[in-house]
């Protein structure tokens, strides 16, 4: 089968360049493992809700309509969104379709699938960002006799084995994991690395309202001074709970959740935590107020004061005077760690070499300079900070697909010239 | 963030452009960010000994400080001991201060804040029934460090504070003394 671009992935990040391929009419298939929105129907648990509020989903051509624009949505409300995207687009995708090898060809790149293979001119690489969990090293030497699992694998509290609970990590999937069982009556023990504390609602309106207002969303990836750091970043502890309740490491101290370091090590049957949990608790209170500071600057130059609150500040994270570095895995009756660590791609179809030393496609805001005609979607900070966010795909779809299109018509000068004298 | 806007650029003696293009350089190339750090220690009398340090492993090959230098390590009179120099553990506080403050400094200059003084004071706990063995319940290290600085510089409160966070981060001896770490130790 022939095309003139194929799409890997058939989530929001797939769809949105879907829609800009057709604005352009760029020829194009959209190739998803499963069904539209595969990642949220099978790698979410039950309760969760979209950090992002309803109204911010503007996709190309598509945005919420409903009458709860500062809800959150359920998982399969998101799933239904998506789907009723791809619908209203008409986009070409083909479910069910799994890539098993990407490689360059003379002409172009050739994508096998186990329905078959696709020759075609360029490729946009849309599976995700959090394809396969982050486990870091420290989980291979957890004793037999503990139950493991990620935040991909967790359902509901009822899944867990009777017993304490070790989560660790405290980005937007571990504080909610914890808050969950911890509410459902487990003894939860939270380790807390680097995270980013942000409220759920400042002076009056949600946090991300304020972000996209003051263009924190829009920064560009080339005047960031730091990318590689930028594009790490820990996930915004943020929950999207009906009642816009805030979501932080106070809260959950507050309902008995126990705070304590990185989960450093593993010997001796005792769990080593780190003593950098001040620091990080610290770090992630300055960063938090460096924002609002930014958010009340932009205000007072651009709202009137009775739009909005008037500022405050957030009860600096309290850590108790001493935190444990030593916790006896017996006596502390954990049965069950959840690795909310992050999450990584998964490449192990590409037969292209553009991944750097850590295994992630390198690329120039998307562009993956070193294969011409292939781009990159759907990634931290890919050429913008919300470029993860369903709401901040659709610009860089816009930006890639221009890109492709100029790509495009570069390669097709000669080839009909070419045609051209042959057909003479 | 605050940046200085004085008519003389920020100078904290800190060369950044080499740090940052190191950073560029090694992140490609990392086996030549492998180091190896290394001291040795002679045996003088009773508690005291002595410490060297001059050769390490950096960059793909050998390297040696411009000198040789060496610490004096003892325990004070009333351990019993001819205090000749800094107990061990006050060596280690040494450590942790100077990695720190070379932080700040680093960070500083990064951050384009210029210092006008640094200082801190630390101060471990420590009972030592452990290393007495007196109680095996006890903790030989400490069981605790409170590092306390003082900062003049052309910067907010919240910005030298960060400066100071961001100087644990990236800190080695802090990493150190707050994560486990294997050691294993070997008799010829």
């Amino acid at each position: 089968m022939r095309t003139t671009a194929v799409v890997i992935g058939g989530g929001q990040a797939g769809l949105a360049m879907s829609w800009w391929l057709s604005k352009r009419s760029i020829d194009h298939v959209v190739l998803e493992r499963g069904q539209i929105a595969n990642s949220w129907r099978t790698e979410r648990w039950d309760s969760l809700r979209l950090l992002t509020p309803n109204w911010q989903s503007r996709l190309p051509g598509y945005r919420y309509q409903g009458g709860d624009p500062d809800g959150f949505r359920t998982m399969p409300e998101t799933i239904e969104f998506i789907q009723g995207y791809a619908k209203s687009i008409s986009a070409p995708v083909r479910t069910h379709t799994s890539v098993t090898s990407l490689r360059r060809t003379d002409d172009g790149y050739q994508v096998v699938t186990d329905s078959g293979s696709w020759q075609c001119d360029a490729v946009v690489v849309a599976s995700g960002a959090c394809n396969m969990a982050n486990l870091p090293a420290v989980a291979e030497t957890v004793p037999k006799e503990i139950n493991t699992l990620t935040s991909m694998q967790y359902r509901n509290p009822g899944q867990i084995e009777d017993g304490a609970v070790l989560v660790v990590g405290a980005s937007a999937s571990g504080t909610q994991i914890a808050d969950e069982l911890q509410r459902a009556g487990r003894a939860v023990t939270l380790a807390v690395g680097e995270h980013v504390r942000l409220p759920r609602t400042y002076r009056g309106k949600d946090i991300l309202w304020w972000m996209d207002a003051a263009g924190v969303f829009d920064e560009d990836y080339k005047n960031v001074d730091d990318i590689v750091r930028a594009r790490n970043l820990p996930s915004m502890q943020l929950a999207g709970y009906p009642d816009h309740r805030m979501l932080d490491l106070n809260s959950l101290n507050s309902i008995g959740v126990r705070l304590v370091g990185r989960l450093a090590g593993i010997n001796q049957g005792k769990f080593q935590l780190s003593g950098s949990l001040r620091n990080v608790c610290a770090l992630a209170d300055l960063k938090m107020n460096r924002l609002l500071n930014a958010i009340d600057e932009w205000a007072n130059e651009n709202l009137v004061s009775d739009q909005v609150d008037p500022p405050h500040r957030f009860e600096a994270t309290k850590v108790e005077a001493s935190p444990p570095l030593l916790a006896d895995i017996t006596s502390s009756g954990i049965k069950t760690i959840i690795w909310a660590t992050g999450f990584r791609p998964d490449y192990s179809w590409l037969d292209i070499p553009v991944r750097d030393h850590k295994g992630f496609i390198r690329h120039d805001g998307g562009v993956v300079t070193d294969s011409p005609g292939m781009y990159l979607i759907g990634m931290p900070f890919l050429r913008r900070r919300k470029s993860t966010l369903i709401d901040g795909v659709g610009d860089d779809a816009r930006d890639l697909s221009a890109h492709l299109g100029r790509w495009l018509r570069g390669q097709r000068r000669p080839k009909h010239r070419r045609l051209h004298a042959v057909n003479h | 963030m605050t940046t200085a806007t004085t008519e003389h650029p920020v100078d904290n003696g800190v060369n950044v452009e080499a740090l940052l293009s190191a950073r560029e350089a090694l992140s490609a190339s990392p086996d030549a960010a492998k180091f190896k750090w290394r001291a040795s220690v002679k045996w003088i009398n009773g508690t005291h000994s002595r410490s060297t340090v001059g050769g390490f492993y950096g960059l793909g090959e050998e390297q040696k400080h411009k000198t040789t230098f060496s610490f004096d390590a003892d325990h004070p009179e009333i351990f019993a001991s001819e205090d000749h120099g800094a107990t061990p553990v006050e060596l280690v506080l040494a450590g942790l201060a100077s990695c720190l403050t070379a932080g700040v400094a680093a960070v500083a200059q990064n951050r384009n804040i210029q210092l006008r003084s640094v200082s801190a004071t630390l101060e471990g706990g420590m009972d030592v029934r452990g290393i007495l063995g007196a109680d095996s319940d006890v903790r030989n290290g400490f069981d605790g460090i409170k590092v306390t600085y003082k900062i003049d510089a052309d910067a907010s409160r919240d910005d030298i504070e960060a400066l100071v966070a961001q100087s644990q981060k990236r800190s080695a001896v802090y990493d150190i003394i707050t994560n486990p770490t294997n050691v294993t130790v070997e008799v010829e």
